[in-house]
Parts: structure tokens; C-alpha cells; sequence
């Protein structure tokens, strides 16, 4: 008599059909977080093209340092997510928990470092939507410094204008992306106190795995959201 | 469990369902991805003008096929996942192309216009 194994739900006849009909539901999931965020893609594309000037000057707002940290942090945390489901997948409990435990901490800070980014902002009144009221000597002083500033007033108006598009798609796309990292980290807390009480092991890996891809996507939203946003030149 | 599996060739995941990537593999891809966010933000202090954000893109993508290939797992996986992960970009692809196409058609103000019949026709 084979045991039933008790990771194998009773809809599944093997646990190879599990694992792969589990890796099939995600991949559709995540093809349909990537339509949705493309749909914010295109109106940044088409904004873009229309208004390539204050595309530039919005990204000077920006600080692409931040951008560029926060891009190594999610990469790291792709990195150890994956070790996560490589140390799952040999048994090895406390590499993964660790790992698992990173990986959490690495998404945080990225949360810590976005917060710090929008105060930034909001102190200043770029704040998405009908409070857009900009504070006129900061805009001038970043134009300014970075070498772009307006000769006269009329220009600065002209220039501030639109800059509001800027900001609604950059809130928008950055605060979606956002709200992806702190339902991650939600899932991934779930994944630290199940791994820690030992369910996950060679018999039994799936969810580690699922997470993992999850991840993944949230860190390859960001790898084509930093250089479109932060790095316009 | 596993004896059964044992006795019969399982396409594409080993008997026990586990095919972990090699720990160099994962750490290589780390490094490489770590080099190419160095060169994205470099490529930003050369001044290519339109070709600076095609070149972000191209070298985002590597960035994003690495990830997919490796950390996601999709070089190892059964090649239905990856035909998905394709055809959601090429969704994508055509989305943003024909939304693009018309963008060309955009009148920043319709003010301007002349009175219509005071001029030949467009």
C-alpha cells in the first residue's frame, strides 16, 4: 500500500502533476500582473513620446542614487529568494529560513528607501493628483542644479505645467510596484513561519518555489521601471 | 512514491521533483545582473541621445532574461511556461506598438486649427 503522501491534494494523482499544474497557475498569474502593469507602460510611453521634455525634467527630481540602491536591493532579493528554493529543494532548513528571513529584510528597506523618496516629494508638494501644488523655489533650485534652470519665470510656468503628468504616472507606477513588494513581503512572512516550523524540505517545495516566482516578477517590474523613470536624459 | 518514480523516465523534473541550480549558477547570475545595473547607469553619463534609451531597454532586457532564465527557472522548465511568459510579451508588444502608432496622431492643441474651408483640405 503506498502512504498518501500529505503534501498531495486529492485532486492531483501525483505530486509531479502538482508541482507542474502549481507552476502553470503561477505563470498565468504573473502573465496577467504583466498586462496589468503594461497598461501603465503605454500611457508612460505615449506620454513620453508626446512630452519628452518633461519627461526630463521630471526625472531630475528624482534621486537616481536611491533609484540605482534600490535596484541592487530587489536584485539581491531575487537572489536570495532563488537560494531560498535551491536550499528547499536539498533539505536544507536553516539556509532557507535564512534566506526567506533576507529576503523579507531586503524588501523592507526597499519599502524604507521608497518612503524616504516620497517624503521627499510630498514635503514639496509633488504630491499625484488635484494637491499638485509644486513649491516654485525647489522646482527652480533642482532645475538649477542640475544645470537646466528656466530664464524666466513665464518658462518656469510653461515647464511646470505638464510636470504634473510626470508625477501621476511616476506616484502611479512606483506606488503600484509598491503595493506588489508589501503583499510579497505578507506572503513571504507566511512562507518565513511555515518554513521555520520545518514544512518545507526535498518532499516538499512548491510554495517556496510559487513565492519565489512571484518575486521574481516584482523584481523584473522594477528592472524596466528605474532606468525608464530615473535615468531620462 | 519514490520507487514508483524511480522505475519510469519523468519528462522534464528527476524523480524527485526537485532540480535545484547549481548555487555558482545563482550567484554568477547575481553578479552578472549586479554589473549590468553598473553599465545601465553608466551608459547615462554618455551622451547617445535617442539611442540612450533603447540602449536602457536592451540592456534591461538582458537583465529581465537572466532572471527569468535562471532564477525563475524557465531554461530547466517544461517550455509551455516560457511560450506564456513570450506570448504576454508580445501582448505587451502589441499593446504599446499599435498604441504608438497613433500617438503620431496627437494634437497637443486643437486651438490652432484654421476655420474649417478657409484652407485647401488636409
Amino acid at each position: 500500500m503506498t502512504d498518501h503522501d500529505p503534501n498531495l491534494a486529492h485532486h492531483f494523482d501525483t505530486p509531479a502533476q502538482q508541482y507542474a499544474a502549481g507552476k502553470l497557475g503561477v505563470w498565468v498569474f504573473l502573465v496577467s500582473e504583466i498586462l496589468f502593469f503594461s497598461a501603465l507602460f503605454c500611457a508612460y510611453a505615449v506620454y513620453r513620446a508626446n512630452h519628452p521634455a518633461i519627461f526630463f525634467d521630471g526625472h531630475l527630481f528624482l534621486d537616481s542614487e536611491l533609484g540605482a540602491i534600490n535596484t541592487c536591493i530587489l536584485l539581491l532579493s531575487s537572489l536570495t529568494m532563488a537560494w531560498a528554493v535551491h536550499a528547499a529543494q536539498l533539505g536544507q532548513q536553516r539556509t532557507l529560513v535564512a534566506c526567506i528571513g533576507v529576503t523579507i529584510v531586503c524588501a523592507v528597506v526597499f519599502l524604507g528607501i521608497k518612503t524616504v523618496e516620497y517624503s521627499q516629494k510630498w514635503e514639496h508638494g509633488l504630491v499625484p493628483g488635484a494637491d499638485f501644488t509644486p513649491d516654485m523655489h525647489y522646482v527652480q533650485e533642482k532645475l538649477d542644479h542640475h544645470g537646466h534652470g528656466a530664464e524666466t519665470s513665464e518658462e518656469l510656468n510653461a515647464r511646470l505645467l505638464n510636470l504634473r503628468t510626470f508625477f501621476g504616472i511616476y506616484f502611479l507606477m512606483t506606488g503600484l510596484h509598491a503595493f506588489h513588494v508589501i503583499a510579497g513581503v505578507g506572503v513571504l512572512v507566511w512562507l518565513f513561519v511555515r518554513a521555520w516550523k520545518g514544512a518545507y524540505g526535498a518532499h516538499y517545495f512548491n510554495p517556496v518555489d510559487f513565492v519565489g516566482l512571484y518575486w521574481h516578477l516584482v523584481d523584473l517590474i522594477w528592472i524596466y521601471l528605474f532606468p525608464l523613470l530615473y535615468l531620462i536624459h | 512514491m519514490t520507487e514508483e518514480s524511480l522505475s519510469q523516465p519523468r519528462p522534464p523534473v528527476a524523480p524527485s521533483l526537485a532540480h535545484p541550480i547549481p548555487l555558482w549558477v545563482l550567484l554568477g547570475v547575481f553578479a552578472a545582473l549586479m554589473v549590468l545595473t553598473f553599465i545601465t547607469v553608466a551608459a547615462t553619463w554618455v551622451n547617445l541621445g535617442d539611442w540612450n534609451l533603447w540602449i536602457a531597454m536592451g540592456i534591461a532586457t538582458v537583465k529581465a532574461a537572466l532572471v527569468a532564465l535562471y532564477f525563475m527557472h524557465l531554461r530547466y522548465d517544461s517550455p509551455f511556461n516560457a511560450l506564456l511568459l513570450v506570448s504576454a510579451l508580445v501582448f505587451v508588444a502589441l499593446f504599446l506598438g499599435l498604441t504608438m502608432l497613433d500617438t503620431h496622431e496627437y494634437q497637443p492643441q486643437v486651438i490652432n486649427r484654421p476655420p474649417a474651408g478657409s484652407e485647401a483640405p488636409r
